[in-house]
């Protein structure tokens, strides 16, 4: 009971060939020179030139690097915000405490993306923009993460909390030692979310940079997308598997890591 | 030490750092006091544009060691415009920017640049202002101030597949001269299959985007005003406006021209794919087509009804107002350079936009280009006979109700007339504060 | 010592409350005062207009094709993202043939920008050559402009936005089902209890928080997923594909019209706080936990 029949497998090899067309299209376009990028000759022959072309449009290199640094910073600024804020939340009773966590759900539901307007004049007055702290600041603090930790936290038995205390531990040692490691599950989740969202953002920090310095992946590829000459989907296509690809390759080798990780998640 | 030494040493530093200061602050300074710009730029055409202008940017700060020039890439013009005046309100504008020339209205109202009136002096500073294509200084002048300088123009070109002709039976190197003629070829050279599914369009005009900048083909050629100068009336619901989209309408209601909204970056594919026989493309496709059309073709002026003419499109230098006199000189200075005509040669060649200047066409480089590649000289021909992009006070808004109505008009969903009194409607509301 | 601890827990607290006030409250707060106030330009100051941005906002019949688009784009993405996220995750999660590659392909989309993956999009919807009327005229069907087509052009852009997602929520539903105690699997088989019948019974009130979960997920990127929509039609045509995010940006970056852009905002807000608020308060009751 509860094989798979033959349908299933069917339906879920159809589904899987439908959502990976777009990669096999632009590993096809990328590879192909551009007469060949709307017809499917199997016999048409290979080049590199998109990606050299893709390369000298744009420093991509430097996008790059602007990309990794800033989901590093802001995933690493969240995650201790959240721990801190969690821990808070889950351990400690305070007056003011339920009007404090009913702020942090507001967040849930604003996003940054919506008050852009406001949030380019506080970066402008705090002379922060077209950098990445900008791009990152608004997403420090995470809702989401102080949502998910809390929820973690409070589901801790708080017979470990007194055995480390009677071994002379205090609230932070506590903190690191026997919370931290419990919720590790939850914090690869989060990680998982947060370096995908900020990966593929792209209307905030289009707005908030302005130069090579602090402008990433997304926005660099923008230089593909509204050229008057029209779409040129050779180069696009090349330049997306430059800049996806390394993130491709890491999930392809990380997948069961991920997906087991999730394994004893609180996220039931 | 003691102090006698103490008090020595402090006065020989001190001594020191005067006469340094005073060195540093006198008129045979180095370099050091150099005038920084920004300067904004957008690219809209492929190849590798940032390189041309940072090569542009350092041959000029060669000949002018006293300015430092730092050039932006930031994105397309609408970005661009974006980031310039976001950084305007913020009070750090780029010192300079190229910017579309129909931005010159939001920019004046946005409080953001200055004339360039003010830093002509010389005689030879008037001639330069003068050397352009009248057709260009249209949308960089109003009130009798210049706004904008242009620097990367173009018009509206029509391409025509050669071989497409041939096969039709039309001769390949006679294109259509009218509207009448138009349509003729364009049932010719429309194809279908066995099915009647089409399988080559006889014409295809984008309308995805910014459709009205391909309306202005039309309107102009049927020799109907959009705005007035002063950028505060526009004038849809008139009979030949509505006359235009119709015939534009018509066009696909008789099934040689795309159904629906067409898409403008997918248009010089589908005429490489043979997919359609003429197109309507800005004359900066020009390399574009060259290089990837596997087939002969041509380009010429759009075709007349009541007379000929094209929108001119494309970007103006501008001078932002938030930086210091001597920033703003420096940018004259830059702009004036840029645009001489050994520059705008170049980068006519490089880019495919238009020279902005006849000097520049004269010019042994030009010359010699254009003979080997005389489709390069079809948009300045059409200069001449061209007219100013639109553009209005509160432009974008403005320019929204006309896109929606000529999409309205084109996917059936209004007529033309409804269409047209409904976006002069809507224009008339937005402009109203700015009679 | 209670005190102590009282400031020990603002302490914490501070951090994440300090920046969530500086860039998520006040800027709302900002916004929503800006909202009664004109647009200022050049060298006009804002001026008092009170309820006159709204006034704009209820007469402008683009607003409420943007709310209308948007409740269609939402109320589709929604189901279809989490209910093929669902199945995905339980085909995943058997010993189905190539698991492996089953599992990348449907995650797949969630590692590509959105403005590279719209311009292959735009591809596949071209008309004549695009990969979807090359595989339809294989069929015999009849060729359309699938994008430039207002009738059709917001569903090719909920496709995309089905297609973005789905792999996402997988995740979370393949590791909710992976927590499952197996030996409820071997008492249901014992018992002779069908697929459905387990899953109905058992799979899905356990995997309730999951859903929960990926429902706020999926509900905030019902409003917050335009990027596409740059790419593929801008809005057209004659606004078939316009959504409040982007409608919001258009009033404010490309208009400059920033009061009225406040206004657009300051209803976004109220529609995803009340959304939200539902979906705790409410939803919440149902979900079993442990």
């Amino acid at each position: 009971m509860n094989e798979p029949t033959k349908l299933d497998t069917f339906a879920a090899w159809l589904l899987a060939l439908l959502w990976i067309l777009p990669l096999v299209y632009a590993v096809w376009t990328a590879f192909h020179a551009p007469e060949y990028s709307t017809r499917f000759a199997l016999d048409a022959p290979l080049t590199l030139d998109n990606f050299r072309r893709a390369w000298e449009a744009a420093p991509f290199a430097r996008y790059f690097v602007n990309t990794i640094a800033l989901v590093t910073m802001i995933l690493a600024v969240q995650l201790v915000l959240a721990t801190l804020a969690a821990f808070a939340f889950a351990r400690y009773d305070f007056r003011g405490k339920d009007i404090a966590f009913a702020l942090v759900l507001v967040q849930l539901m604003i996003m940054p993306d919506i008050l852009l307007v406001e949030n380019y004049r506080t970066m402008a007055k705090l002379g922060l923009v077209d950098t990445l702290l900008a791009i990152g600041l608004p997403y420090f603090a995470s809702a989401f993460a102080i949502f998910l930790l809390r929820q973690t936290f409070m589901g801790i038995p708080k017979e470990l909390d007194e055995a480390a205390r009677v071994e002379g531990a205090n609230a932070m040692q506590i903190l690191w030692r026997v919370y931290v490691p419990i919720a590790r599950p939850v914090y690869t989740a989060f990680a998982l979310v947060s370096v995908s969202y900020h990966w593929n953002n792209f209307l905030w920090p289009l707005i908030i940079t302005n130069s090579v310095n602090a402008r990433p992946l997304t926005v660099g590829l923008q230089v593909f997308s509204s050229v008057d000459q029209g779409v040129d989907w050779s180069v696009i296509t090349a330049a997306t598997l430059m800049t996806s690809g390394p993130l491709l390759i890491a999930f392809l080798l990380f997948q069961r890591q991920f997906v087991q990780s999730f394994m004893r998640a609180g996220i039931k | 030490m003691d102090r006698k030494t103490f008090n020595r040493a402090a006065l020989a530093t001190l001594a020191t750092f005067a006469g340094a200061s005073i060195g540093w602050g006198s008129a045979y300074a180095q370099p050091q006091a150099q005038t920084e710009i920004s300067f904004f730029f957008p690219v809209a055409v492929g190849g590798p544009i940032a390189k041309y202008i940072d090569g542009l940017s350092a041959d000029f700060m060669k000949a002018y060691p006293a300015i430092k020039v730092t050039s932006i890439y930031s994105g397309t013009y609408q970005e661009t415009i974006v980031k310039a005046l976001t950084a305007h309100k913020s009070g750090t504008p780029p010192v300079t920017s190229v910017l579309l020339s129909t931005d010159m209205f939001t920019l004046i109202d946005e409080d953001a640049i200055v004339p360039i009136d003010g830093f002509v002096k010389t005689a030879d500073d008037k001639a330069w202002m003068n050397s352009f294509y009248k057709a260009f200084m249209l949308n960089s002048q109003t009130g009798g101030k210049t706004w904008g300088i242009p620097f990367q123009r173009s018009t509206v070109v029509m391409y025509w597949n050669k071989e497409a002709f041939k096969e039709a039976g039309l001769d390949p190197n006679k294109a259509p001269q009218t509207w009448a003629e138009l349509k003729d070829y364009a049932t010719k050279l429309t194809k279908k299959d066995a099915s009647g599914k089409v399988t080559q369009w006889g014409v295809q005009i984008p309308s995805s985007g910014f459709p009205y900048w391909l309306f202005q083909i039309l309107t102009t050629t049927n020799d109907a005003v959009l705005m007035n100068d002063a950028g505060n009336a526009v004038k849809f619901d008139d009979p030949k406006v509505i006359e235009a989209l119709q015939y534009w309408v018509d066009l696909g209601k008789a099934g040689v021209h795309p159904p629906g909204v067409v898409e403008w970056g997918t248009t010089p594919k589908d005429f490489f794919e043979r997919k359609a026989a003429i197109v309507f493309t800005t004359t900066g496709n020009l390399t574009n087509v060259k290089n990837n059309a596997k087939f002969d073709f041509g380009v010429g002026m759009i075709p007349g009804n009541k007379r000929k003419g094209s929108p001119t499109g494309g970007g103006n230098f501008y001078i932002f107002k938030k930086s210091t006199p001597a920033q703003q000189e420096a940018a004259f200075q830059f702009v004036k350079w840029i645009t001489q005509p050994e520059r705008a040669a170049q980068w006519s060649m490089e880019t495919g936009y238009v020279a902005v200047s006849e000097a520049a066409y004269k010019t042994d480089a030009l010359l010699k280009y254009g003979r080997d590649f005389p489709q390069a000289l079809v948009a300045r021909d059409q200069l001449p006979y061209s007219v100013a992009e639109f553009s209005t006070h509160d432009n974008q808004r403005v320019t929204k109700a006309l896109n929606d109505g000529l999409q309205a008009a084109l996917t059936g969903t209004k007529t033309p007339a409804q269409a047209m009194k409904d976006a002069q409607a809507e224009a008339d509301r937005v402009l109203r504060s700015y009679k | 010592m209670k005190t102590r601890a009282w400031v020990h827990a603002w302490l914490l607290l501070a951090p994440a409350l300090v920046l969530l006030a500086t860039f998520t409250h006040w800027p709302a707060f900002a916004t929503f005062v800006d909202s009664f106030y004109s647009t200022p330009k050049g060298a006009r100051a804002a001026v008092w207009v009170g309820l006159e941005n709204y006034q704009t906002l209820w007469d402008d019949p683009v607003f409420w094709k943007a709310v209308r688009n948007n409740l269609i784009f939402a109320g589709a993405t929604i189901p279809l993202s989490i209910g093929l996220a669902l199945v995905m995750a339980l085909w995943v999660n058997e010993r189905i043939t190539g698991r492996a590659f089953l599992r990348m392909a449907y995650f797949t989309p969630t590692v590509l920008p959105m403005i590279a993956v719209a311009n292959i999009w735009l591809f596949f919807f071209t008309p004549q050559y695009g990969l979807l009327e090359q595989v339809l005229s294989l069929f015999g069907a009849k060729p359309h402009n699938w994008l430039g087509d207002p009738s059709t052009a917001l569903a090719c852009i909920t496709v995309v936005a089905v297609w973005k997602e789905a792999g996402f929520f997988m995740i979370f539903y393949l590791a909710a089902l992976q927590t499952l105690n197996p030996s409820l699997r071997e008492a249901a088989a014992i018992e002779g209890a069908s697929r459905w019948f387990f899953f109905r019974r058992v799979q899905w009130p356990l995997l309730m928080p999951t859903t929960l979960f990926v429902l706020v997920n999926a509900v905030i990127n019902g409003f917050r997923m335009v990027d596409h929509v740059f790419i593929l039609t801008r809005g057209g045509p004659d606004n078939a594909t316009i959504l409040l995010l982007y409608h919001l940006y258009e009033v404010g970056f490309k208009f400059w019209d920033t009061a009225y852009a406040s206004a657009i905002t300051v209803v976004l807000v109220a529609v995803l706080a009340s959304v939200s608020l539902f979906q705790f308060f409410v939803l919440d009751k149902r979900v079993h936990y442990k």
